[in-house]
């Protein structure tokens, strides 16, 4: 059996409420290094992380969710980590699926595996504006790629090192890392696939993309993004 | 032009001589953006004196007054002042970015 160093990254902006038992959901199911990436959380998330523990890295101050996540694989790939599988600090995503989105990966079934929701019916199903911009993403993920992602913003997801190693690099869209980062991966020649997981609602109610404006302006963002990413140079993993 | 404006717009030129020099001698202006100011005022030092070349411009780009010509040149020269500022920011946010990461990973490695 193939035995590869594992790192788990959790990026976290004030989840001192959820992120102790995150980790300890975790570590039930992941056989694994975890690093908790603070993305300069105004609450006690660093010190409880590091309580419990695991590697804890700091931003000194709050950068948003891809570069924390960029963070995490300069850190993979700085400590030799082969296979990485990124989970969110707010309890959202089940962690009884680590071991197989593992395996998938180090089977080299795929590069990037994503847990989708929507693959599972029991799993919680996102707001009605939230599932808009996601049918939306879909679409263009279609018509650009021929592929069909059916959870593109899910951000538990599990990837090898080639691809780590090439979003340590300044091509990650750090901004706003979801069906774009798909689009370019799909256009460097790696292969993605996905795996039915459970997500549940946010404990505390909390989202990302909340509100019709900022929702709009996300959908906006992404539009742009993914134009910028047609009109490169295509490069080849 | 007026002796009036002639010398109103010397006084400017001058004016705009004297403070970027203040600002690079006392390093409150990097030198690389000095030089796009010390122009503008050399231009402005050009027109008031050379008011013929106004006029000609004026008539270059199908304008009809000197003034038209003075504002839209300054409308352009601000569009492009703002861009070059724009490219600027977007690689100082990126080195802002990759520095905060480095700082973030070498204290977990001293302090892990």
């Amino acid at each position: 059996m193939l035995i590869t160093k594992r790192c788990i990254i959790i990026p976290t902006f004030n989840e001192e409420k959820q992120i102790a038992s995150v980790i300890e959901g975790i570590r039930k199911y992941g056989d694994a290094d975890i690093v908790v990436i603070d993305d300069g959380s105004e609450d006690m998330t660093a010190q409880i992380a590091r309580k419990a523990g695991v590697c804890v890295i700091c931003h000194p101050f709050n950068m948003g969710y891809g570069v924390a996540l960029q963070t995490g694989y300069k850190y993979a790939l700085k400590n030799g980590y082969e296979s990485l599988l990124q989970i969110d600090g707010d309890g959202q995503h089940d962690p009884r699926y680590i071991p197989a989105l593992f395996t998938i990966v180090e089977n080299r079934e795929c590069d990037l595996v994503i847990g989708s929701r929507f693959l599972n019916n029991n799993s919680d199903q996102p707001g009605i504006l939230k599932l808009m911009g996601i049918k939306l993403f879909r679409w263009i993920i279609k018509a650009v790629t021929g592929k069909r992602i059916t959870d593109p913003t899910s951000g538990y997801q599990c990837m090898n090192r080639r691809i780590f190693q090439y979003f340590a690099a300044d091509d990650f869209p750090c901004d706003y890392p979801d069906a774009n980062m798909v689009i370019l991966l799909h256009r460097m020649g790696f292969i993605i696939s996905e795996f039915p997981v459970t997500m549940v609602p946010n404990p505390e109610g909390r989202s990302m993309h909340r509100g019709v404006f900022k929702v709009t302006y996300y959908v906006f963002k992404m539009f742009l993004s993914i134009l910028v990413i047609l009109l490169r140079k295509k490069h080849h993993s | 032009m007026t002796v009036h404006q002639k010398v109103f717009a010397l006084i400017i030129s001058f004016t705009i001589f004297v403070v970027i020099i203040f600002l690079v001698r006392n390093r409150k202006l990097r030198e690389e953006f000095s030089w796009l100011w010390l122009l503008t005022g050399f231009v402005i030092f050009v027109l008031a004196v050379w008011y013929d070349l106004l006029v000609k411009l004026t008539s270059l780009i199908g304008a009809v007054a000197a003034t038209t010509t003075l504002f839209i040149f300054s409308i352009i020269f601000l569009v492009f002042t703002a861009l070059h500022f724009a490219i600027k920011v977007s690689q100082l946010n990126d080195q802002v970015k990759n520095l905060a990461q480095k700082i973030s990973l070498l204290e977990a490695q001293i302090d892990p």
